[in-house]
């Protein structure tokens, strides 16, 4: 068996890193992360017109490429290699890809084209930690024939920019999934993130009015199967991020010259360099097996995704406080970068499930029982 | 990382592999043909390793192919050679393939394929083990061969094994990577004396060798004089991706005994909630190791395992380690017994994982890492060959090896 992306989108890789590197460095990813937009909208734009990076996955019939998870995940892992600030996880890995998955055509035909064409900023709200156990809730509205959502979403990612929120909420019939677009019973809060680099916000919704997608109580399979994708589309920024602290780690043990040696000669700090390549290249195994997995071989898809949401997160956790204790001293300032990484690792190991949510979900996927009393 | 030329070719390999090894066990049906006549066959049909030369039990194709063809034979019902002859397999073959004449890959490949002749590693010295190239055995010129003496250690096998893969020094004066040479040593030799090593599960799987006055002839020294700590990194590399490189389905091995442990605790109600995170996080560290490994066997185009495969080597005995811990846990008050010490010589290579009781596999586990290099010298080979640091400043590669300190 074979897992790792192909030669195709190896080539992808190409294109991607070369665009962000020079659109999306870290002097970019600095100034736009002291603003409450958070991304440079020409870049956006040019990410989606010239590059196609948006509606990557959208089917073609809604201007996107058809292209599968294998693709999206090159993407991704460039993305949290620069931590690019842009609402691209909201809207590409948790809408886009919900709006493909549930299989609404007349919400598609409405919204995907507008995502892939990057004119459309979205995001997924629930309530709870959990969004298949969110508490928001939507009620049918008589008069219109449409939906009203109420509760509040008190983090949402990208929720602060995106102009189509799918809410995820509950109805009498069941678990709905909800657009909403007007600004009408719609409160914004901007929150402090601890990753400066990825916007939050919450989102008090006080009868929005909303349009169901798909019918509620009927979404359940499609919206677990969508998170799943988005868990790994996470695994794989958090590889991308994890492979660039340790390039980081090791090139400052090269450089850097203590007791008349580079430091990377002392096993102190080798023997930890190679821990973090360990932690890597499992982290690296995982995504790309999740990824293939949810192109090729769908009932595999929940077991990968909880494995991989498990393992990569801890294993860029654990690489990017390493790096900071590598640097030593210059890795605590502000000015350096090894920050942003530790902080998008912390923040996004606790986002979509911590990993010991992932891991209780896998024993209950693989029939392991717990103890109880 | 793989160019587009390469995969298509690995494809088309795979399905031709796959009916080469069909047609073979038409002809040769595993039920009704002896072992070492169907294991003889499928050397001459150069389907015993696959990325050897045609003639060698090869047929030159790339070596990511070889885990396929192993399987398909094992799914056939063919006998399992790779614990019986786990040095002659996993390390020797590729030594000799690699680094042998003519005559010798003649004379040595099959026997060691068919299991006619077991082999093992004569590496390791009491005073020479991560150091390893600073072993002291000699090998002294003398007539059309060499007088060895010298002691090994660790040396697994060693009471079955035929023959014995012999690094040792023929060049003193010079420093101590550049003064080894490499021999096939016939373990019946005059001078040989094979004796039982008792280890901490109270077995005797290793073995110290002595040998004394032991003469080998020139035809044996396998590749150059002075050549034999580069000829020795082959056997290492390969060995490390055999120890590594075990387990290929998921839950199979270590972790399987840690899920049934757990079960087992489970429905006695001696398990305590915290154990089921412990053994899913193990579970998830063992699975991201497995898919290391596939993904790792499936770079196509590398004729020999990478520096990488001690990353398999490194996840393969930590694991190990913590998985049986856990299962030693999960027995409760039960983990203060233990099967038994009785002395015993076992014939075939154990895994932690073949022993009956977890007790017994945790004390075998602490070997692994241990033997074919201690993690720590696995995490300077990441550290130095992978990841480009540093080596720690020395005062022996430079400076003859007889004038180097030794305990």
């Amino acid at each position: 068996m074979t897992f790792t992306p192909g030669p195709e989108a190896e080539e992808l890789r190409a294109v991607v890193r070369g665009f962000l590197e020079k659109r999306s460095g870290e002097a970019e990813v600095r100034r736009w992360m002291d603003t409450d937009a958070g991304h440079d909208p020409a870049v956006w734009g040019q990410a989606a017109t010239e590059l196609g990076l948006q509606g990557l996955a959208i089917d073609e019939r809604w201007g996107g490429s058809g292209a599968s998870a294998v693709e999206l995940g090159v993407v991704f892992e460039e993305m949290g290699r620069v931590l690019y600030g842009g609402p691209f996880f909201g809207t590409v890995a948790l809408a886009a890809t919900t709006l493909s998955e549930l299989g609404d055509t007349a919400a598609q035909d409405r919204y995907l084209p507008g995502i892939a064409a990057g004119d459309t900023l979205a995001a997924l709200a629930w309530a709870g930690p959990d969004p298949m156990t969110s508490t928001l809730r939507a009620q049918p509205d008589g008069a219109t024939g449409g939906w009203r959502v109420s509760g509040r979403a008190e983090l949402v990612v990208d929720g602060g920019v995106a102009g189509l929120l799918l809410a995820v909420a509950d109805t009498p019939d069941g678990l709905g999934v909800f657009a909403v677009e007007t600004t009408d019973g719609l409160t914004r809060t901007t929150l402090t993130p601890l990753d400066l680099t990825r916007k939050l916000a919450a989102l008090d919704f006080a009868d929005a009015p909303a349009t169901s997608i798909g019918t509620p109580g009927a979404i359940t399979d499609r919206l677990r199967r969508a998170l799943d994708i988005a868990v790994l589309m996470l695994a794989c920024e958090q590889v991308g991020g994890a492979a660039r602290v340790l390039d980081m780690a090791v090139e400052y043990a090269n450089t850097r010259v203590q007791f008349g040696r580079k430091i990377g000669s002392f096993q102190a700090i080798k023997h930890r360099c190679a821990d973090m390549l360990v932690e890597v290249e499992s982290a690296r195994s995982c995504a790309y097996y999740g990824v293939w997995m949810a192109a090729h071989q769908p009932e595999e898809l929940p077991i990968a995704a909880s494995l991989a949401g498990s393992v990569c997160s801890e294993a860029y956790t654990r690489c990017a406080l390493e790096n900071i204790q590598l640097h030593g001293g210059i890795g605590f300032t502000w000015e350096h970068p090894a920050h942003l990484y530790a902080k998008r690792a912390r923040s996004s190991q606790l986002f979509l499930g911590s990993p010991v949510r992932h891991r209780t979900r896998l024993a209950e996927l693989l029939d392991i029982p717990e103890v109880v009393g | 990382m793989n160019d587009p030329g390469q995969i298509d070719q690995a494809r088309t390999d795979q399905a031709t592999v796959q009916k080469l090894v069909e047609e073979f066990l038409a002809e040769h049906p595993p039920p009704t043909t002896d072992d070492r006549t169907l294991r003889a066959a499928r050397f001459d049909a150069g389907l015993a390793f696959v990325h050897f030369d045609p003639g060698c039990g090869g047929l030159g194709l790339d070596r990511s192919l070889q885990p396929l063809v192993e399987r398909l034979f094992l799914d056939a019902g063919c006998a399992d050679w790779s614990a019986r002859n786990v040095i002659g397999l996993g390390m020797g073959a590729a030594t000799i393939h690699t680094h042998g004449t003519d005559e010798q890959r003649a004379k040595y490949l099959k026997p060691l394929f068919t299991g006619e002749e077991i082999w093992c590693q004569l590496f390791s010295e009491p005073g020479a083990g991560s150091d390893l190239a600073a072993l002291a055995t000699r090998a002294v010129p003398e007539g059309d061969g060499y007088i060895i003496n010298g002691q090994k250690i660790w040396t697994s096998l060693g009471h079955v094994a035929r023959r014995g893969l012999l690094v040792a020094r023929t060049d003193p004066d010079r420093p101590k990577h550049r003064g080894l040479s490499y021999f096939l040593l016939d373990m019946t030799s005059p001078g040989v004396e094979v004796r039982p090593l008792r280890q901490i599960t109270g077995q005797a799987e290793f073995n110290e060798v002595y040998l004394t006055d032991v003469f080998v002839p020139a035809t044996d020294r396998l590749g150059a004089i002075g050549d034999g700590w580069r000829i020795s990194m082959t056997t290492l590399m390969n060995e490390r991706v055999a120890i590594g490189g075990r387990g290929n389905r998921r839950g199979d091995g270590a972790i399987g005994h840690a899920v049934a442990s757990y079960r087992d605790a489970v429905h006695a109600g001696r398990a305590h909630p915290a154990d089921r995170d412990r053994l899913m996080r193990l579970w998830t560290t063992v699975e991201a190791a497995r898919l290391t490994n596939i993904r790792a066997a499936a770079q196509v185009g590398r004729p020999t395992p990478g520096p990488e495969g001690s990353i398999a080597k490194l996840q393969y005995a930590e694991l190990n380690k913590a998985v049986y811990e856990l299962c030693v846990d999960l027995l409760g008050d039960a983990g203060m017994l233990i099967d038994n010490y009785t002395f015993s010589q076992p014939d075939l290579s154990s895994a932690a994982s073949d022993a009956p009781d977890v007790r017994r596999a945790f004390l075998r586990s602490l070997a692994n890492s241990i033997a074919g290099g201690t993690s720590e010298i696995m995490r300077n080979i990441l550290g130095e060959r992978v990841l480009g640091l540093p080596g720690e400043p020395r005062n022996d590669r430079d400076r003859p090896w007889k004038d180097v300190p030794r305990s």
